[in-house]
């Protein structure tokens, strides 16, 4: 018998793969739980969908988006707000997933990796640009990284080296791609200008 | 993380009024207020802090208000620190500040991170933030101190007792207590005013007690006096790695300068003491002295003067003192921003 790993789901071998992907990009669907005994109705309008949840108020929008809306793009590192491979926007700003309860964030806009390309599948030139300056090895920060260069950018963080640095210094690359990371961030910045 | 019933209270007096239970930083403290969540939902997940509520503030304040008069700064307890970090007001009139705040955490956590939160953040002791570590009098009162004769690199020596040498870990915090801020406070009784100085507790003996804080009160606004040093201000921070990294060292720094001669200073330490300090007696020291690299270092031997170390925080006491020499001296050769 044929078991289910990490891998065959992903690679969308299993028939499971397409079921569980799709929803979160269908427009206007809804994710609806069962309220049950002790949960919360949370409300959120992630990449543009607006969905509700009935969840444990101790659930982060972390597992919020990777348990129950799996959307797994958005990666679980320390789960302690030391890494930022969780960093989303919510309400149009960069934060940390992992720290954010989902009760607390009830109502806010979340944009998430998987927002990030258009519906067709052109990538964002951010994304583009990691690509094409190799700004990663094992890929598991990039999620985070790339959302974290975007919010960069948008703030007027990304306009020198030193500047980069900064403020992408709370995104942690434990493969050090961080030149690369640097040089996708300055190739991207013009292209997200006009965005 | 342990089960908790989540509140949302509509306004802050409702938030207040339900606020029974917040107790002072007691780690057993049966409900707890959450803002921007940096520390609560951290110290939740470690287990440390165990509340059977929790009341969201997000819901319940009425934004993030930054008001600069000709008398004070005026900072609403709810305003993000990314935003009062870039307010241009903030960085031309009252540097110290805003440096303090940029210098701090990281982009995304400055974006969540609320001032009054900020204030209140917990210390990084090792032995506080786990558990398993069955020694720690902040944690678990009476239960001894692990840090003393441990790993205790970061550990405080100024404002230290036997019962706890946990270090305060913010910068903020050190800008507002150089520039005598004042805190206003909501609570189930109505509104009061203190000192910035006067928020955090000595060890004393009991360090789970952290803050004067009534119960239920809230922290609504911080209120920074305007003077003729706010403007001649910065904050020097030494860390391990050149960002993202909590203190070893700090200075917030304001200067009245007359020529090269101090007529007033303010000064505050991080990174060194088990609360947020205030070097007043290395303030005296200068007034009336030229600012030079001689009165500076002397002004610091004062400023550290009954440090206490044990062991692998030895460096702390000559990296403190070095931190504000260097922060005296280029806080007199900076220029000033303009309005």
């Amino acid at each position: 018998m044929t078991s289910i790993t990490r891998r065959t789901v992903l690679s969308g071998g299993a028939a499971l793969a397409g079921a569980v992907m799709s929803p979160p990009f269908v427009p206007g669907a809804v994710g609806k739980e069962t309220p049950r005994s002790g949960k919360v109705v949370v409300r959120l309008a992630v990449n543009g969908y607006p969905r509700e949840l009935a969840l444990d108020p101790r659930t982060t929008v972390l597992d919020a988006l990777r348990e129950h809306l799996l959307l797994t793009g958005t990666k679980k590192g320390c789960d302690q707000g030391q890494c930022g491979a969780c960093t989303v926007h919510i309400n149009g700003e960069r934060v940390l997933s992992c720290l954010t309860l989902a009760v607390a964030a009830e109502g806010a806009r979340v944009d998430t990796i998987e927002g990030l390309s258009t519906p067709g599948g052109r990538l964002n030139p951010m994304q583009q640009a990691f690509i094409e300056q190799d700004a990663f090895q094992c890929g598991f920060c990039t999620p985070g990284q790339i959302m974290s260069a975007v919010a960069c950018v948008r703030e007027g963080h990304a306009e020198s080296d030193a500047d980069i640095r900064e403020y992408m210094s709370g995104n942690l690359c434990r493969c050090g791609a961080y030149p690369k990371i640097v040089a996708a961030i300055k190739q991207a910045r013009p292209k997200l200008d006009k965005v | 993380m342990r089960a908790f019933k989540f509140e949302r209270p509509t306004s802050l007096a409702q938030a207040a009024k339900s606020g029974y239970g917040t107790a002072q930083g007691q780690t057993d403290a049966a409900a707890l207020y959450l803002a921007g969540g940096t520390t609560v939902v951290d110290l939740m997940k470690l287990d440390v802090l165990r509340p059977r509520r929790l009341i969201d503030l997000n819901s319940a304040h009425g934004g993030q208000e930054i008001e600069v008069s000709g008398t004070e700064l005026r900072l609403g307890a709810f305003a993000k620190m990314s935003a009062v970090g870039k307010h241009p007001q903030v960085l031309s009139g009252y540097p110290v500040i805003a440096q303090s705040l940029q210098f701090a955490a990281s982009a995304q956590l400055r974006n969540m991170a609320t001032l009054g939160g900020n204030v209140l953040q917990r210390t990084r002791c090792p032995y506080y933030r786990d558990p398993s570590w069955d020694a720690c009098n902040k944690r678990a009162p009476g239960s001894g101190c692990a840090a003393i004769t441990s790993f205790n690199r970061n550990h405080a020596v100024l404002g230290v007792d036997e019962s706890c040498i946990s270090q305060y870990p913010g910068d903020f915090a050190i800008a507002l207590i150089a520039l005598e801020a004042q805190v206003d406070l909501l609570g189930p009784l109505g509104s009061r005013a203190i000192a910035f100085a006067s928020l955090h507790r000595a060890p004393s003996g009991t360090p789970h007690i952290e803050t004067t804080l009534k119960e239920g009160e809230i922290i609504t606004a911080f209120r920074i006096p305007a003077g003729p040093w706010t403007r001649r201000s910065s904050y020097v921070k030494v860390r391990d790695r050149a960002s993202y990294e909590f203190a070893i060292a700090s200075a917030a720094v304001a200067l009245n300068l007359e020529g090269d001669t101090v007529r007033q200073a303010r000064i505050g330490l991080g990174g060194m003491a088990y609360r947020p300090w205030r070097a007043v007696e290395a303030e005296q020291a200068l007034i009336g002295q030229p600012l030079t690299e001689a009165s500076a270092e002397a002004a610091a031997t004062v400023a550290l003067h009954g440090a206490q170390a044990h062991g692998f925080n030895d460096y702390k006491p000559e990296l403190a003192r070095r931190t504000l020499v260097r922060a005296l001296l280029e806080t007199k050769s900076m220029t000033v921003p303009q309005a």
